[in-house]
């Protein structure tokens, strides 16, 4: 891989220590994420995984303390540059959360809400429309357009999420185990969909759940935690590579079941 | 756990077998006791609220039975001048209105901005420096804050707008300090009201590229409306029972006015200044005050009712 | 905020250059936030200012009596024996007694020797004060107008603030006031308030959080009602202690009933009575918060080992929870210090120099005082108003500050 540097990569890291304090959670992480494909990220528990993926939209910025060290690159830009804005960076890197969080106000408004703020000028019917079709929820919800999104079942509430996320243009978006509160035909339907989407976007999911990394993703990294409590990635590649034939002994144990 | 004894305890006669006791009878007569005392301490406070409506009430009937007076008169009529037997309480109240209004026209921006700040902005570090500060000028007592608006307020009124347009005595002097003495009921309120929305919700806004404004005003505070609307419902109950700013800032004597750089006394101040005097019990002015402390009474405890229900409903969308 | 480069090329709608405007709002809400909080405390950084303002200056004394009839030396100069006879001579007999009873003339210092012949004597008195800001910063002023109304006066930096103030009682001159009645009558009130409050209202706690658990309708009836009268202004308390505790228990509070001479029922008893109900919602609020805290693993490990429902609340729960409890009572009780309607209503005297003496006295407290003084017209008034404010505050600040404490001591211990 290294002989592609005139690749453009969806992000780019090198060398990227995230902090919480004095307390280094992630150490030492350098990865190349491919455009328009899925990445999964997995590992067990408290191995920073979510530090990690909340980096590359600078969602960390909220948590006092939380530093990085290393750099970032979106379309071979620091995203942790000082002259950049980290809202610009997020409108850019979208990112769906692990539990379902739509805005107490109606399924229109979620989804209009982000486009609106960032001074969207063409119909925002369209738009909505367009998004609730992409997230595969608008023959669900076409006639209820202005119900409250909380009245939704869990699984679309999540699907509307991503239809939030979708509304504001991104390119990439993150996925922090988006199907970890839902049943397992919801998450099927949420794996549908990110196959669905990765013609258009760079998706990068965090699991818990083995199988879904297996099924629905390209590439997968595999983090685990060190023994100064520090998380760093120790295996990364094609997916199928990863879960038959893994380089590292830790990986096998943690795939196959051992741990984790 | 009870039930479960008394099963054991039934009637063995009854059931025809020879039953021995293993527990004891479930009566523990200390227990019942202390019980029935704590109780009874529950039910002083019944006894409070039963003690104001009856004798405010009692005594509103006698001054309503003056030769004279009528409930129609008392709620409709502009001039209040008990010794020629003019009993109309609109003055007091729209000075009472003029002086809450004021004092929320302070509290609510300041409050509100206050709250959201210290919710939304400001660093671990900044809040507990800035927090107990603002609960000290919750725990001055209005006394105080009386003498402020005086001393301080006033002439500096005075100095802006000219010593002819301000009055020595004058609501808005007392309004504003009263604003500022409700100002932390309603920035800590609603602090906590935006302190119950979840994280995740601020999360979604911003990974959407909202900044961290609009993330707070058109996220984070509508999902707290119910909170803060209850808090500023509280607030304007507090400015209108207030009584020591008025008594002391806003002037003594009834003025029907809306000017509020002109003295006027309000319910409150009203019932201070007579009951503080030497009226003899049993005359028109000294049992008017009843009347008056009843419309209070039932204007503050509606807020109050209101104010609760309110906050009720945010409580059971977040808990 | 610095100048964002615009780092990335291909846009698919305007959203860049809107940016720069979005962030320019937020930065200024932000700001403007950040001052409605910054508000309060500068306001109450003035508030206290302003008091002390009022608390130390320029004052400029004048005596009624001419000096140089009485000695032809400066003051200083006289000998104490001369003093001694000065006021002998010239004080009335039982002023003189009085004086020798608190402390005989004849040990007394020098200098207190001084004050009571220029006080007494020459009757030297305060005419016009200054505030402290202005006589540091604008001290000829005040030195041109003294001079022009009263070109005989000296002047002088004083401090209101004086050991005499807390320990003289109530006097009709500025100069020679104290606030020792208000302050025992304040003391003697928050002590009634709390042997009736306390026990009041932590049975109340434990009945609603430990015995009504199944949500009876008394419970619901009783938490209600408490949660309503927590909102009641307290003026409203005034007129039920003046209904109940003066008019209707007259023969109780004022004494009578115990064979004691009471005038009337506007005795301290019927104060601090009326200052119990009113505390009394705070305080079941406050000790009800205690109670919930404790956890309930310790409830069930006490019913484990067959203890009854009581001898769970008594040894477990209410050691547990007294800490929380006091604190909150702590908080209370500075309501009640401050309180100052109510005692108008129930009828505290604004004019009174005898020191309480029992349930029955008469009586005044701080805050009355400080009401009383702030609404006299005379400067001198205002300024040891200002005074028995910072007494006021004072003791609030350092019972609160003993509360914080105390919490954190507890809440760092577990």
């Amino acid at each position: 891989m290294t002989n592609q540097t005139s690749k453009q990569w969806a992000i780019e890291t090198q060398d990227l220590d995230i902090f919480y304090g004095d307390f280094r959670a992630v150490k030492n992480v350098t990865l190349k994420i491919e455009p328009k494909k899925i990445t999964s990220i997995i590992g067990p528990s408290g191995c920073g995984k979510s530090t990690v993926l909340r980096s590359f939209n600078r969602m960390n910025d909220f948590i006092p303390g939380a530093h990085v060290k290393g750099e970032v690159l979106f379309q071979g830009q620091n995203i942790y540059d000082p002259r950049i804005d980290p809202v610009q960076v997020r409108q850019r890197i979208g990112m769906v959360f692990q539990k379902p969080n739509p805005f107490p106000k109606s399924i229109y408004e979620n989804i209009a809400w982000g486009a609106k703020i960032n001074g969207y000028k063409e119909s925002l019917n369209d738009l909505v429309e367009e998004c609730l079709v992409k997230s595969a929820l608008w023959d669900e919800v076409k006639d209820q357009l202005q119900k409250p999104a909380l009245s939704l079942s869990g699984g679309q509430q999540q699907r509307l999420c991503i239809a939030r996320a979708l509304a504001v243009k991104p390119e990439i978006i993150l996925m922090d185990e988006p199907c970890s509160a839902l049943d397992p035909i919801a998450t099927l339907k949420i794996e549908d969909l990110m196959r669905e989407l990765s013609n258009q976007y760079t998706i990068i999911i965090v699991t818990h759940n083995m199988q879904q990394a297996g099924r629905a993703s390209d590439f997968t990294a595999y983090f685990t935690m060190d023994t100064d409590r520090a998380g760093s990635m120790i295996e990364y590649g094609v997916t199928s590579q990863v879960f038959t034939n893994p380089t590292n002994k830790s990986t096998e144990d943690y795939i196959s079941g051992r741990f984790g | 756990m009870q039930k479960s004894i008394s099963i054991s305890n039934g009637s063995p006669e009854s059931l025809g077998i020879e039953h021995k006791r293993i527990f004891r009878n479930n009566k523990r007569w200390s227990e019942n006791i202390i019980k029935m005392l704590l109780t009874l301490a529950g039910i002083v406070s019944i006894f409070t609220t039963i003690g104001i409506v009856y004798e405010l009430g009692k005594e509103s009937l006698l001054f309503f039975n003056l030769p004279g007076v009528t409930l129609r008169d008392f709620l409709t009529g502009t001039t209040w001048q008990p010794t020629i037997g003019k009993f109309g309480v609109l003055p007091l109240v729209t000075s009472t209105m003029i002086t809450s209004l004021v004092a929320m026209f302070v509290a609510i921006p300041l409050g509100l901005g206050a709250a959201i700040f210290l919710s939304e902005y400001a660093a671990d570090k900044t809040r507990k420096v800035l927090k107990p500060l603002l609960e000290i000028l919750a725990g001055i007592p209005t006394v105080v804050y009386g003498y402020f608006a005086l001393t301080f307020m006033t002439p500096i009124l005075r100095g802006i707008f000219g010593q002819d347009n301000v009055e020595i005595y004058n609501m808005l002097s007392a309004g504003l300090v009263m604003g500022i003495m409700i100002l932390p009921l309603i920035s800590s309120m609603s602090e906590d009201a935006l302190h119950a929305v979840p994280r995740s919700l601020r999360d979604a806004a911003l990974g959407l590229g909202a900044t961290k404004f609009e993330t707070s005003i058109q996220i984070v505070f509508p999902a707290a409306l119910s909170g803060i609307i209850s808090a500023i419902i509280l607030g304007i109950s507090r400015a209108v029972g207030e009584t020591m700013i008025v008594a002391i800032a806003a002037g003594s004597g009834p003025n029907f006015t809306f000017n509020p750089f002109k003295a006027a006394e309000t319910m409150t101040g009203y019932i201070a200044r007579i009951s503080g005097g030497d009226l003899g019990y049993d005359t028109p002015d000294y049992n008017s005050i009843f009347a008056i402390g009843l419309l209070l009474f039932i204007v503050t405890l509606v807020l109050n009712m209101v104010s609760r229900a309110i906050s009720r409903k945010y409580r059971e969308v977040y808990e | 905020m610095k100048n964002p480069v615009n780092l990335f090329s291909s846009i698919s709608y305007s959203k860049d250059l809107h940016l720069e405007n979005r962030q320019k709002k937020a930065s200024i809400w932000k700001a403007l936030f950040r001052l409605s909080t910054l508000v309060g405390v500068i306001v109450l950084a003035i508030l206290i200012l302003s008091i002390v303002n009022q608390a130390f200056g320029l004052v400029a004394f004048e005596d009624i009596n001419d000096r140089n009839e009485f000695i032809s030396t400066s003051i200083i100069d006289v000998p104490k024996t001369e003093l001694i006879q000065l006021i002998e001579n010239n004080l009335n007999k039982n002023r003189v007694r009085t004086l020798d009873t608190e402390k005989p003339l004849l040990d007394r210092s020098k200098s207190d020797l001084i004050r009571i012949v220029e006080s007494e004597v020459f009757k030297q008195r305060i005419v016009d004060s200054y505030p402290l800001f202005q006589s540091i910063f604008t001290p000829n002023e005040f030195k041109s107008t003294v001079a022009e109304k009263y070109p005989d006066a000296i002047m002088e930096f004083k401090s209101w603030f004086t050991p005499q103030f807390l320990t003289e009682s109530m006097s009709k001159t500025p100069e020679l006031a104290g606030v020792r009645t208000a302050l025992l009558g304040s003391l003697l009130l928050i002590v009634i308030t709390i042997v009736v409050a306390f026990p009041l209202g932590v049975s109340s706690a434990i009945y609603l959080e430990e015995y009504s658990r199944q949500n009876t309708w008394l419970s619901r009836v009783i938490q209600t009602n408490i949660d309503n009268l927590a909102g009641v202004p307290s003026i409203i308390y005034g007129i039920l202690g003046l209904t109940i505790f003066v008019r209707a228990f007259e023969p109780l509070t004022s004494g009578r009933f115990f064979g004691y001479e009471g005038a009337n029922g506007r005795t301290i008893l019927a104060a601090g009575l009326t200052m119990a109900l009113l505390i009394l919602p705070i305080l079941i609020t406050n000790a009800q918060e205690a109670i919930r805290a404790v956890p309930n693993s310790l409830r069930q490990a006490s019913y484990g080992l067959g203890a009854t429902q009581w001898q769970t609340i008594w040894h477990h729960v209410l050691p547990y929870a007294l800490p929380g409890i006091l604190t909150g009572t702590i908080l209370a009780i500075s309501r009640a210090l401050g309180e100052t309607a109510p005692l108008i209503i129930v009828g505290a005297a604004t004019y009174i120099s005898k020191d309480p003496s029992g349930l029955f006295s008469n009586f005044t407290a701080l805050p009355i005082q400080i009401y009383n003084w702030t609404t006299r017209p005379q400067q001198e008034f205002r300024n040891i108003a200002a005074v028995a404010i910072l007494v006021l505050m004072i003791m609030l600040l350092s019972m609160n500050a003993v509360a914080i404490l105390w919490r954190n001591k507890i809440q760092n211990k577990r």
